[in-house]
């Protein structure tokens, strides 16, 4: 086994052992960048020369004799609205394609602090706006299962690069499912935090009240070692969670028996396809056969959770974006003579379709008539979901459904109608809007091999109770081994040239 | 309630957004379908909830007032499409006679 093909777990005592060198486990992913790459576009951004530096770096530290950092050598792939500093961070959008940030993202110095390397910035979709990395302005990333369908999104640059092993570890962001659903689409472990958990500082802004950082990564042990590691009250961040957490990896216990789990009947409705419905009700025979207590459950409100997130995520982008005006950084429409028109022409041509679209919509349902109508009746929507939420913990001590309604679907299959591919995201955006955590671990493979979801959610900021469940059904089940045959130019291949 | 044309042609002026024909004419249609589908929070009695604008229930977060590095004047400008001398620089915004 190579080394790029290893789980971060597996890789770090061969490293503090120094069994391995930093400079080896780094090379061996940018070879498999080199290998791969052309055929997945999972990255918009390799930073080579960066992660062989930094790996000499680490190298020579081990060899003083100083000890090994908790994630220490680890290459981990960065989603590109992740401000890294010195390294250009696009979020995947033409109006951010030369931009350079001047700081890090505090995810990136907790990360870089525990030894971990960036080894590139992953493909999204623009701005976070999107569920198949099809909205990416610079190409589409493909599923490394099958190259015609979607990886998911909009962290799905993370996720591909995970699963076809050109990343250690990754990280991601969720405002209603880009974590999760892409973890689905590809048969990987990703974990949306509580709101307020990881900071956001650094983090290019969709939707502030429901965006979070969190990792990407090969099992469910590794999902516990970088939360810990970037996790933590931030000054930078003002909902930034301020209590004490517990070290994560301690709840990596293969003993669930006594908790109970609850079933929410409004993920299992008619919108749900028959491969994800049979994937998930033998997880639910699994999690019973390990003793967990299964109880069906509802969330009332949940079937309006989409609505109100479009109103509340779109609102926000409208005014989050509004600081791309052509003044501080990006692109700037050279013939404009006021103001006014300047940062008009700029983001005109800076944005593609859907960011425009959710801008519209965004002002459309904050504008003076609409306001209350639309905006203010979605919070109050999203207080009712909270409480339904809050209702089942008490007797629940987390809950369990599909992550998505589909496996991956084929490229180019939802680009023409916004909704259809909201749809995808029906599963995923209840959490965000109650600010709880999520999570979604491999739980089976349809007919034609591809990977199927299993969503468990908690009580806010009881990361512990996620991780314990997720790492019994793990190691209850082997979907988490399978790697996808993926090799370089195996593909005949239609369009999506790559531009950068 | 339907979006028109002239509304979607408005919001582009509020939102500082220029679209082309073609797109005002697409989301004229898009956006009508998603309405149709928020409409349906119209449904639910959402009387006496608050609004919900942060999960996290933090407010006043406020933190001693003590002087720290910040990003240098150089580093600031570095990504600006124009600049002049220590400033942004920007087309005109008000009209001289």
């Amino acid at each position: 086994m190579r080394l790029n093909e290893l789980k971060a777990h597996e890789l770090l005592p061969m490293i503090s052992r120094q069994e391995v060198t930093v400079e080896e486990a780094v090379t061996c992913v940018l070879d498999r960048i080199s290998a791969i790459d052309g055929t997945i576009q999972a990255y918009i951004t390799v930073t080579c020369e960066h992660a062989l530096r930094k790996a000499r770096e680490a190298d020579a530290r081990l060899a003083k004799g100083e000890p090994a950092r908790p994630l220490e050598g680890l290459s981990v792939a960065v989603k590109d609205n992740i401000s890294t500093k010195g390294i250009r961070t696009t979020a995947a959008s033409k109006y951010l394609e030369d931009f350079i940030p001047p700081y890090d993202a505090t995810v990136i110095q907790h990360l870089e602090d525990a030894g971990a390397i960036i080894i590139g910035k992953t493909n999204m979709d623009e701005f976070a706006m999107g569920s198949s990395t099809e909205n990416s302005a610079m190409f589409p990333t493909r599923n490394p299962w099958n190259p015609k369908r979607v990886p998911g999104g909009s962290s799905g640059g993370s996720a591909a690069a995970v699963i076809s092993d050109e990343a250690v570890i990754a990280l991601g962001s969720d405002t209603g499912g880009s974590i999760r659903q892409p973890a689905s689409f590809c048969g990987i472990v990703g974990l949306k935090p509580s709101y307020g958990l990881v900071s956001r500082h650094g983090l290019i802004g969709y939707a502030s009240s429901m965006d979070q950082i969190g990792p990407m990564t090969k099992d469910v042990r590794d999902c516990a070692l970088v939360l810990s590691a970037i996790a933590g009250h931030d000054p930078k961040d003002s909902q930034s969670y301020p209590g004490e957490l517990p070290d994560y990896t301690e709840y990596l216990i293969p003993d669930i028996t006594g908790i109970t789990v609850g079933v929410p009947k409004e993920f299992l409705d008619e919108g749900l396809s028959q491969a994800v419905r049979d994937a998930f009700t033998e997880a639910l025979e699994k999690l019973e056969a390990l003793g967990v207590t299964i109880k069906d459950v509802s969330l009332p409100h949940a079937r309006h959770a989409l609505a109100a997130y479009y109103v509340i995520s779109s609102a926000e982008a409208g005014s989050n974006l509004a600081r791309l005006d052509g003044v501080r950084y990006g692109v700037r429409t050279c013939a404009s003579e006021d103001f006014a028109s300047m940062m008009a022409k700029s983001r005109g041509e800076g944005f593609g379709p859907e960011v425009k679209r959710r801008i519209v919509l965004g002002t459309y349902v904050l504008s003076a008539e609409n306001h209350d109508k639309y905006f203010n009746e979605a919070l109050r929507v999203r207080s009712l979901i909270a409480r339904d939420f809050q209702e089942v913990f008490e007797t629940c001590d987390c809950l369990v459904g599909p992550t998505s309604p589909t496996v991956a679907f084929e490229a180019g299959e939802k680009t023409r109608d916004p909704l259809a591919m909201y749809l995808s995201d029906v599963y995923t955006v209840p959490p965000n809007l109650a600010g709880i955590p999520g999570m979604s671990v491999p739980c089976g493979f349809d007919k034609e091999g591809m990977p199927v979801g299993l969503q468990i959610m908690g009580r806010q900021y009881d990361e512990a109770t996620l991780l314990q469940v997720a790492y019994a059904f793990e190691q209850a089940t082997d979907f988490h081994v399978r790697r996808p045959e993926a090799e370089p130019n195996a593909y005949e291949l239609a369009g999506g040239e790559r531009s950068v | 309630m339907k979006i028109t044309k002239e509304d979607v042609a408005r919001i582009s002026v509020l939102a500082r957004l220029e679209l082309d024909e073609d797109s005002q004419s697409q989301f004229v249609e898009q956006l009508s379908g998603i309405l149709k589908v928020i409409n349906a929070l119209d449904e639910l009695d959402t009387s006496g909830m608050n609004q919900t604008i942060s999960p996290a229930g933090l407010t006043n977060v406020l933190r001693e007032d003590i002087a720290l590095p910040s990003i240098a004047p150089e580093e600031a400008l570095s990504n600006a499409p124009d600049r002049e001398g220590a400033f942004f620089k920007v087309p005109r915004i008000l009209d001289v006679d």
